[in-house]
């Protein structure tokens, strides 16, 4: 099914991208990009500025409609899920779960908040769509404790456990960046895509970010991650697919990745990334 | 700033000040004897408001120095006590509203303010719903309450229906509104939703003046049922049947007005009831979270449409019941009591109680139309001095009253967060 | 036909005047933000002021010709603006940098304030006022109906264009225009590149204020009856027009003035006169589900 995937995956493919173009007016962003995620693997996507890393982001999550093109998630016993024929947040409900460049917290409301508020469909069918809830009936108490449960879980794997009941809007950037991510991760996703996870990080911050996203991927969930901080990408991605000027230039493993003559040629023409390239090389 | 300076600050808004009302209060427009126009000189009057200006500039520069008139959204010092005594707080207010009719010294009069003041608390509880927690502005929130007392008075008057079953119909009509209202213009966005709720707003207004045989148009409808006592009318009777002749009372005038009130009383407690406990809720913590961003909403897999749509029918149902009671209430409604500036007052309200905090609308309102009610021999300055106070405690205290936002849910201490940090919306 | 021909003078003439009051609105949301709730008022300043200027030159019998028009017009721009001004400096601009509904707030309580103000010194009667400038040019007749293109239509329509067309020039040409422009692009980085921002917000009150004047003076000529409460509605259809032609565009603030004035007139001549509020405002509503931002309004790209 994937055109060039190197060795079979594991669990078989989550996500497949098939002929995916996004034009903006006469620009195209993205153009005729296709490849394959695995089931339970990190795959990371990178390319200079401007690549189109981000459209295709938003194409996956449902924040663009694209051009033309397919997107898909295999879902295990059921049919895949078409994901570029639904609204943005039917796409969440059927397992994508992203996190943004920008932080987009809920920055007046408490860190467990936030996390509570990603579990509202779960949530709203345990209330009885709010009716039961508001007489007082229904399984909500029992749901309510899962939910702080799972909160609780997810709060303390990304160490912020003892800032529960602080505002977002008040938490430090690193935490807020590690707060995003279990956020997404209450909605207890079958696909996690990270936008950029440690831009504006320190590298013990980095390091940090990493353990978490192996620890995600080995409770099962499999990954999407758009990243420019090369350490990061190399160490933990299983798979790296490389777009320039919205194209798919290469796609494999990590050390096939830095030894691809396309790719550095790539990072070449722009003077930061290939230096981030050659440290890492 | 040296005295010098200080007065010539105060000479020139004075000379402003000048420029200002020479024209519009030096020379009043009168129709003469050949019913023309003319104009009558009031130089005195012009003098007075210019000295006014000129000290009451030089106090504020002088005296009290140019740092006591800066907006602030910090907790000031009364705000915080206000918070610490919060628990006390809310709790005496509430005993003090379920006391008020047997407190000595409380009359008829008293309880037409106090059943005024929960009117306007438990509208701005209801426009709360819509504008505190979700962020969504709707500056044509009085087009519910409309709807809730024409439903009320139409049913009531031509199908001879109960209050106690009208007032359902009434909330359901006015959500149903509020639904067929929010269905188009939830997508958009900020003042584009706040012009086109108040052109709706607007338009029931015409239609409720010029669709005469179904409202009476202008002259509205009269001999609206006065409510019964669960089936057991008011009045002077002394009948078995009618309320004081069951209960073997003296028949009184004072047993409707004080029924009225612990009817508003119950309903403005449903409403608090309601939304403090939906915001406990998945329902509520979306609404603010919506609030707080829509995007991140969307990518939690939040249906935005639904959700919204929810705050909207809700806070519109409260309006239809207050609308309900106040048909009731007066016997008689016009489109006349459904002008714009309603719904500008609840939304002051609101906003200067502080978004999203129940108590400080229950202040706010309070503070407003009591005390509107207060200065009611100032006649027509005294929506003068009301516009006016709206400014000035804006200007003092943009986050309204209580700025701060208490969490929903804590695994510890619940601890009030900045308004700083609490979104307000686009919607 | 002809019937229709004297709607189209009709809703022009009026639209002309939304236009006016509409570019006060889009002006100052353009470069803050906020809605200006007060604006409306501020045009009944204007109309006020104009009246009492009037009655003035005329008590010293000065009243005629076109200079005595055009120094009604110059005092009433130069109060009214003082009015705009001394609004943005007292209630607005301590609440600059706050949060969005406040100045929302504050706009309306200076709205009560203006209305009950001019009520309390004027008095509640409206004022009616011997016309100024009578008579016109028949431009058809068709039986009975003479279609008539009164003078003070025409003046309305050529003062109008003619300050819009100084107005369009001051923004596009002048470095205030460009000082405006810039704040409303990003105030921040305009003030840290050295433009006065606190004067600039204040002189586009002043401007705003000073064509609302021109269109409380037009209103007086035109219609001839003011009264202390006429500055709501005209308010509400000017904030109509704005909205309808694309909130912070100048031109659409002038094409929602026209429009919204054809659709009330033409509604009022074949409809019913009750209901042309309700017309204005459903297209309103209408055109806003179809373009959300308005006929000219820039569409907003949501970035994530």
């Amino acid at each position: 099914m994937a055109p060039d995937s190197g060795r079979p995956a594991p669990g078989g493919v989550i996500l497949e991208v098939d002929g995916l173009t996004m034009r903006f007016g006469g620009l195209t962003a993205v153009s005729h990009v296709s490849f394959t995620a695995a089931r339970g693997e990190i795959t990371a996507v990178i390319g200079p500025n401007g690549a189109g890393k981000t459209t295709l982001f938003n194409c996956i999550t449902g924040f663009y409609r694209p051009s033309s093109g397919a997107i898909r998630l295999h879902r295990p016993g059921g049919p895949p899920a078409e994901l570029h024929g639904l609204p943005g947040y039917r796409i969440a409900r059927a397992g994508v779960a992203r996190t943004f460049q920008n932080i987009r917290l809920f920055p007046g409301m408490t860190a467990l908040e936030n996390l509570l508020v990603a579990q509202h469909n779960k949530l709203m069918a345990a209330t009885g769509f709010g009716i039961g809830a508001v007489l007082g009936l229904s399984r909500y108490p029992r749901a309510e404790r899962e939910a702080i449960g799972l909160a609780r879980h997810w709060l303390s794997a990304t160490n912020l456990l003892d800032r529960a009941d602080d505002p977002a809007g008040a938490l430090p950037y690193g935490a807020q960046r590690r707060l995003e991510i279990a956020r997404a991760m209450c909605t207890e996703p079958a696909l996690l895509c990270l936008d950029e996870p440690a831009a504006g990080l320190n590298p013990r911050e980095s390091e940090e970010l990493a353990r978490l996203l192996l620890d995600i991927r080995g409770q099962g969930t499999s990954l999407l991650l758009i990243e420019h901080d090369m350490g990061v990408v190399m160490t933990i991605s299983d798979r790296v697919v490389v777009l320039d000027h919205g194209k798919l230039i290469a796609d494999g493993a990590p050390a096939a990745i830095r030894a691809d003559q396309k790719v550095i040629a790539a990072y070449l023409g722009e003077g930061e990334e290939d230096e981030d390239l050659e440290v890492e090389a | 700033m040296s005295p010098a300076a200080a007065i010539r600050d105060a000479a020139i808004a004075a000379a402003v000040a000048f420029g200002l009302f020479a024209m519009l209060v030096g020379l009043r427009t009168e129709i003469g004897p050949q019913s023309n126009l003319i104009l009558r000189q009031r130089w005195a009057a012009v003098a007075i408001l210019c000295a006014i200006v000129f000290l009451g500039r030089l106090l504020i520069t002088w005296w009290l120095g140019r740092r006591a008139l800066r907006p602030t959204t910090a907790a000031g010092p009364w705000t915080a006590r206000l918070q610490q005594a919060g628990r006390l707080f809310a709790p005496a207010m509430l005993a003090l509203a379920l006391l008020l009719p047997v407190l000595p010294g409380v009359g008829r009069y008293e309880l037409d303010v106090g059943i005024l003041v929960l009117t306007y608390v438990m509208l701005g509880w209801g426009l709360n719903i819509v504008v505190g927690l979700a962020g969504l502005l709707d500056l044509g929130y009085v087009a519910f309450y409309a709807i809730g007392a024409y439903s009320y008075a139409i049913f009531a008057q031509y199908f001879g229906l109960s209050f106690w079953i009208c007032l359902p119909i009434a909330g359901i009509l006015a959500a149903f509104w509020g639904v067929l209202l929010g269905f188009p213009v939830l997508r958009l966005r900020g003042d584009y939703l706040a012009i086109v709720t108040l052109a709706f707003g607007e338009i029931i207004r015409v239609v409720l003046l010029n669709w005469t045989e179904l409202t009476g148009g202008p002259n509205g409808i009269s001999g609206i049922p006065r409510p019964t006592f669960f089936g057991l009318p008011f009045n002077a009777s002394g009948d078995p049947d009618s309320f004081a002749g069951f209960f073997g009372l003296e028949p009184s005038p004072s047993h409707r007005v004080i029924f009225l009130y612990y009817l508003i009383f119950a309903l403005a407690l449903l409403t608090n009831w309601v939304t403090l406990r939906l915001r406990r809720q998945p329902l509520g913590r979306a609404w603010e979270a919506l609030r707080e961003d829509e995007i991140a909403c969307r990518a939690l897999g939040i249906n935005i449409t639904t959700t919204k749509l929810t705050a909207f029918a809700l806070g519109a149902m409260f309006g239809g019941f207050a609308g309900a009671f106040f048909a009731t209430r007066q016997a008689f409604i016009s489109p006349e009591s459904f002008t714009f500036i309603e719904s500008a007052i609840i939304l002051a309200i609101v906003v200067l109680g502080g978004l999203g905090s129940q108590v400080g609308v229950a202040v706010a309102a309070l503070v407003m139309i009591g005390g509107f009610e207060v200065f009611r021999g100032l006649d027509e300055w005294r929506m003068l001095v009301f516009g006016g106070a709206m400014v000035v405690i804006m200007v003092l205290r943009p986050r309204g009253l209580v700025g701060t936002r208490t969490p929903s849910i804590a695994l510890g201490k619940r601890r009030a967060i900045s308004g700083d940090l609490v979104g307000e919306g686009h919607g | 036909m002809a019937y229709a021909l004297q709607q189209l003078i009709n809703g022009i003439s009026l639209g002309m005047i939304y236009g006016l009051i509409a570019v006060g609105y889009t002006m100052v949301y353009g470069i803050i933000g906020m809605i200006n709730f007060a604006h409306g008022d501020i045009f009944m300043i204007g109309a006020f002021v104009s009246l009492i200027t009037v009655l003035l030159l005329q008590a010293g019998g000065l009243m005629a010709g076109p200079a005595a028009i055009l120094l009604v017009l110059l005092v009433s721009m130069a109060i009214t603006a003082l009015y705009g001004w001394s609004v943005e400096r007292v209630a607005y601009r301590p609440l600059r940098g706050s949060f969005r509904l406040a100045p929302l707030i504050s706009a309306i309580g200076i709205s009560i304030v203006l209305q009950n103000y001019v009520q309390v010194s004027q008095g509640a009667r409206p004022k009616p006022m011997e016309t100024l400038i009578p008579g016109g040019i028949e431009v058809m007749r068709d039986g009975a109906f003479v279609v008539q293109f009164s003078y003070s239509q025409m003046l309305i329509i050529a003062l109008t264009l003619g300050v819009l067309a100084v107005f369009t020039v001051l923004v596009t040409r002048t470095p205030l225009g460009r000082a405006m422009r810039a704040c409303e692009q990003d105030r921040k980085m305009a003030s840290l590149l050295g433009i006065d921002t606190d004067r600039t917000i204040s002189l586009t009150f002043v401007i705003g204020a000073a064509l609302a004047a021109v269109a409380g003076t037009m209103y007086l000529l035109r219609y001839g009856v003011i009264d202390f409460y006429i500055g709501f509605l005209a308010g509400v259809k000017a904030f109509t027009a704005a909205v309808l032609g694309g909130i912070g565009s100048l031109p659409g603030a002038v094409l929602g003035g026209l429009l919204i004035g054809l659709i009330e007139t033409f509604w009022s001549a074949y409809f019913s006169v009750q209901y042309k509020d309700v017309a204005a405002f459903s297209i309103l509503a209408i055109t806003l589900i179809f373009l959300p931002t308005g006929l000219l309004g820039r569409q907003e790209v949501e970035k994530v």
